[in-house]
């Protein structure tokens, strides 16, 4: 199989070669080719033997450990319509209804995203790169189902754009693609991004879950609950007035952004990247650490307020935090880039996003824009953490 | 008793071919070369023309800017060839061996009686002073700047080299000698593998660290970071151990003998053992018939595979090198979806290989250690730096390597002086090179940063 593989792709190679009928298509077949084969380039000088890992398995790593999110995240978008249609029906069947809404989401993040980057590399005449392979499958997780697709279409494309390619691509991007996408998302669209109805979908999908929606029905997420409450403590409901608490929002069968709902599916996540290393478990701890304690601080000497009162270890399931924390707080590329930055770059994070959960009384959900603000001072965090290496070497050098 | 100095940074790479403690037989090159590319950073001049005889230790060029740094014949015989490139540049000088190794003779010179100053004179005339290499800039030394002290390491961690106890545990007289001669130029420290008897333990006359932990630990540039770095406008010396032999035989014997042990290793050679030769020998003789696979494609490296020079399998050795490796090449390779199979065979320090499993102290007690099968490979598409914390994991220095690199790359001088340029060598960060998702030529960043910065700053 391999073979007759290797045969075909060396027999169409010629064509996208210079001077080839396609050559237009170069980086597009490089990146095909690539994706297919590892590349067999030979060091010329230098070292002569290299770590078998590639910026495309570290990128896989981080797509395997988003599936437990994601598929969890399908099948409760199925539950939580049939639990709003007051209909009773089987796992797979919640699964397919879930799986047909989300998949039309995957398919406009990456075609959109990928779209653009096939375009741009073959405008600079760069390999294809494969950073987009984790901010298109992000995307998707971290919008409400029932964002119409035109919307993420057009967020996808103003993200890659503007937040990567205008920066110079993969690895030289300041903020989180995907988390750019969500911001715009928000920022443009806000009366139909902030409402109640886009949490859970409602109507049919491709035909599929027809029904009405029983008289008791309200969409409104837990955050949402909260910001919104009146009285001093929230009083949590699902989508059909049942009582909610911590393990709720820990096993994640409650309304929410795809894939952000279910703090063990994304602990699962965690794990896989913990395991192989991608993602940095000092960010990660210190993340939480971070939202925990000022969740504390907001508990013990906060205002009398709903989201003020409510309890730290429910900051932490509820909403985004354990997903932002897990996969968007730890990219590489916009996370502070020392060890010791590490540190202060995800417990800022954790605060942050507990601050503008609980003072800002017009956006629930405070990790999307913490995650953003912190990536701005990422660089600075750094600075300070060299500036101290600097300036012992020229201390060193006085002393002498 | 000696100062113990420990990390846990860096990385032993599973390499196989280590060689066996026994000296081949072979047929002794016939030509030498002298290859002035290979001593970095000088202009040579000629001394000598196409016919001309010379002897083991006769002078064949000079550097331009120093005319009293000599380069040496090896080997006594003939000037078979003077071959040059683009612009007269010279590519190298090729001599033929009358394989009677006569030597130039001078008088035994008493070495207690001798100056500092007189030590390197008589060091640059006989040829030996291109073995002393300086940091900064990791050149061969400028006589005009006094050291501020001599750092070398009696062993080498790189993959497959080299065991210095074995090599050179007959020649100790001789090491003493050539440290007792630098000891007179600055203070000399020598770095010796901790909790191993070595020969090196009872060397005199120089301050003796002990050291442990994985590869770059033999660098000399990370024991001189561990054991006082180098600041801006200091000046310090390294040498290679097996080169302070022929400083030793100098002024022990009056001659210039650059003969040397080197040892033939790596995957594709079948008897990995230890050859007696002459420097800048060639190498065909050495390698021929002691490889495995008579139809895979090799790679010859002088030295060894994260810092050495490709050579052709009839190419010549480089002066400073004590090791040949030879692996496969691997370029008709075609390993299909690389991001997404098992690859059992593949090694990598990041976890996102299965062999991170087996590599346990349980798996491997169970299923025996893990053979890797390497080649020259990049296994990946060059990219801008994505991952944090690799290159600091394996290089041992007080040093954000990721932060000089980018500083480099970008070509701001003073970045890379306030971040430690001064300290480190090409050698230094090919661990962080071989590690790099991203697959970037570091040492070659490297090597043109202290050159771009030796070029303004001097």
């Amino acid at each position: 199989m391999s073979n007759k593989l290797r045969q075909y792709v060396d027999k169409l190679k010629p064509h996208f070669k210079k001077g080839g009928k396609l050559e237009k298509f170069h980086s597009v077949f490089d990146g095909f080719e690539t994706f297919l084969f590892v590349p067999n380039t030979t060091s010329k000088n230098g070292t002569h033997i290299h770590d078998a890992i590639d910026s495309k398995r570290t990128m896989i790593m981080v797509v395997v450990a988003l599936v437990p999110a994601l598929l969890f995240g399908m099948f409760n978008v199925g539950y939580q319509h049939y639990l709003a249609i007051g209909q009773e029906v089987g796992f797979w069947d919640q699964f397919l209804f879930g799986a047909l809404a989300v998949l039309p989401l995957i398919v406009v993040s990456y075609g959109v995203g990928l779209g653009i980057e096939f375009v741009i590399a073959q405008i600079k005449g760069h390999e294809i790169q494969e950073g987009f392979l984790v901010s298109g499958m992000l995307i998707p997780l971290i919008v409400p189902v029932d964002t119409p697709l035109w919307m993420v279409a057009v967020a996808t494309a103003f993200a890659v754009v503007f937040a990567k390619e205008a920066f110079g691509g993969t690895g030289m991007n300041i903020f989180n693609v995907a988390l750019i996408t969500r911001a715009f998302l928000f920022f443009a669209y806000p009366t139909y991004m902030s409402g109640d109805v886009v949490w859970v979908r409602t109507g049919t999908t491709f035909g599929l879950g027809e029904g009405q929606v029983i008289d008791s029905y309200s969409g409104a997420t837990v955050l949402g609950q909260v910001a919104t409450s009146t009285a001093p403590a929230a009083n949590l409901t699902g989508i059909i007035g049942n009582p909610l608490g911590f393990w709720d929002g820990f096993w994640g069968l409650i309304p929410g952004s795809i894939g952000e709902t279910s703090a063990f599916a994304i602990l699962l996540g965690a794990a896989i990247l913990l395991i192989t290393g991608v993602a940095s478990w000092k960010i990660m701890t210190s993340v939480f650490a971070g939202g925990a304690i000022m969740a504390m601080v907001f508990n013990a000497i906060g205002p009398d307020t709903a989201a003020a009162n409510f309890e730290w270890f429910n900051h932490l399931v509820f909403g985004g935090f354990a997903f932002g924390a897990v996969f968007m707080a730890t990219d590489p590329v916009t996370a502070s880039r020392t060890e010791k930055g590490k540190w202060i770059y995800g417990f800022l994070i954790g605060v942050m996003a507990i601050v503008i959960r609980v003072l800002n009384p017009g956006y629930p959900e405070g990790m999307m824009l913490a995650i953003l603000l912190m990536n701005i001072f990422a660089p600075l965090i750094d600075y300070y953490v060299v500036e101290a290496n600097i300036k012992k070497r020229l201390k060193r050098a006085k002393t002498n | 008793m000696a100062n113990l100095i420990k990390t846990k940074r860096g990385l032993n790479i599973p390499f196989n071919g280590r060689p066996i403690e026994m000296i081949g037989n072979f047929t002794p090159s016939r030509d030498y070369a002298l290859i002035p590319d290979y001593f970095h950073g000088i202009t040579p001049k000629l001394l000598v023309k196409e016919g001309d005889e010379v002897q083991a230790g006769s002078p064949v060029f000079y550097e331009k800017q120093f005319p009293e740094i000599k380069f040496v014949s090896p080997v006594s015989g003939k000037i078979k060839a003077v071959n040059r490139g683009e612009r007269r540049k010279i590519l190298s000088i090729i001599i033929e061996s009358d394989e009677k190794m006569t030597y130039k003779t001078c008088d035994k010179i008493e070495l207690s009686s001798l100056t500092a100053d007189e030590i390197c004179a008589h060091l640059q005339e006989a040829g030996i002073w291109a073995f002393i290499k300086q940091r900064p800039y990791d050149v061969i030394a400028n006589p005009t700047q006094k050291p501020r002290a001599i750092f070398i390491s009696s062993f080498d961690s790189a993959p497959l080299a080299p065991n210095n106890d074995y090599v050179m545990s007959s020649q100790m007289v001789d090491f003493q000698k050539g440290i007792d001669a630098l000891a007179k130029i600055a203070e000399v420290n020598l770095g010796i593998r901790a909790g191993k008897k070595t020969p090196f333990s009872q060397v005199k006359n120089a301050k003796i660290t002990e050291f442990e932990g994985p590869h770059p630990i033999g660098n000399v540039g990370i024991q001189i970071n561990q054991i006082k770095p180098v600041n801006k406008g200091e000046v310090v010396w390294t040498i290679n151990p097996q080169d302070v032999l022929f400083i030793g035989r100098y002024f022990n014997r009056g001659i210039v003998d650059l003969s040397r042990t080197i040892a033939l290793t790596g995957p594709s050679v079948k008897s990995p053992q230890y050859y007696q030769t002459v420097i800048c020998g060639n190498i065909e003789s050495i390698v021929k018939g002691n490889r495995i696979g008579s139809n895979t494609t090799h790679r010859f490296i002088s030295g060894n595979v994260l810092t050495g020079t490709q050579v052709a399998g009839n190419g010549f050795l480089d002066p400073y090198t004590t090791q040949i490796t030879v692996m496969e090449e691997g370029n008709t390779i075609h390993e299909l979806i690389g991001w997404g199979m098992p690859r059992f065979r593949k090694f990598s320090m990041s976890r996102t290989f299965f062999t991170f499993i087996l590599e346990t102290k349980l798996m491997r007690k169970l299923f025996g250690n893990m053979k890797y099968k390497w080649d020259t490979r990049l296994m990946g598409g060059r990219r801008a730096i994505i991952m944090s914390n690799e290159y600091d994991r394996v290089l041992p220095m007080d040093i954000y390597p990721e932060f000089l690199f980018k500083a480099m790359i970008t070509g701001n001088i003073d970045k890379m002086e306030a971040l430690g340029a001064y300290e480190i060598a090409p050698e230094d960060v090919a661990l962080c090179e071989f590690v790099c998702t991203s697959k970037l030529p570091l040492q070659q960043i490297v090597r043109n940063s202290l050159d771009l910065m030796k070029k303004e700053l001097e």
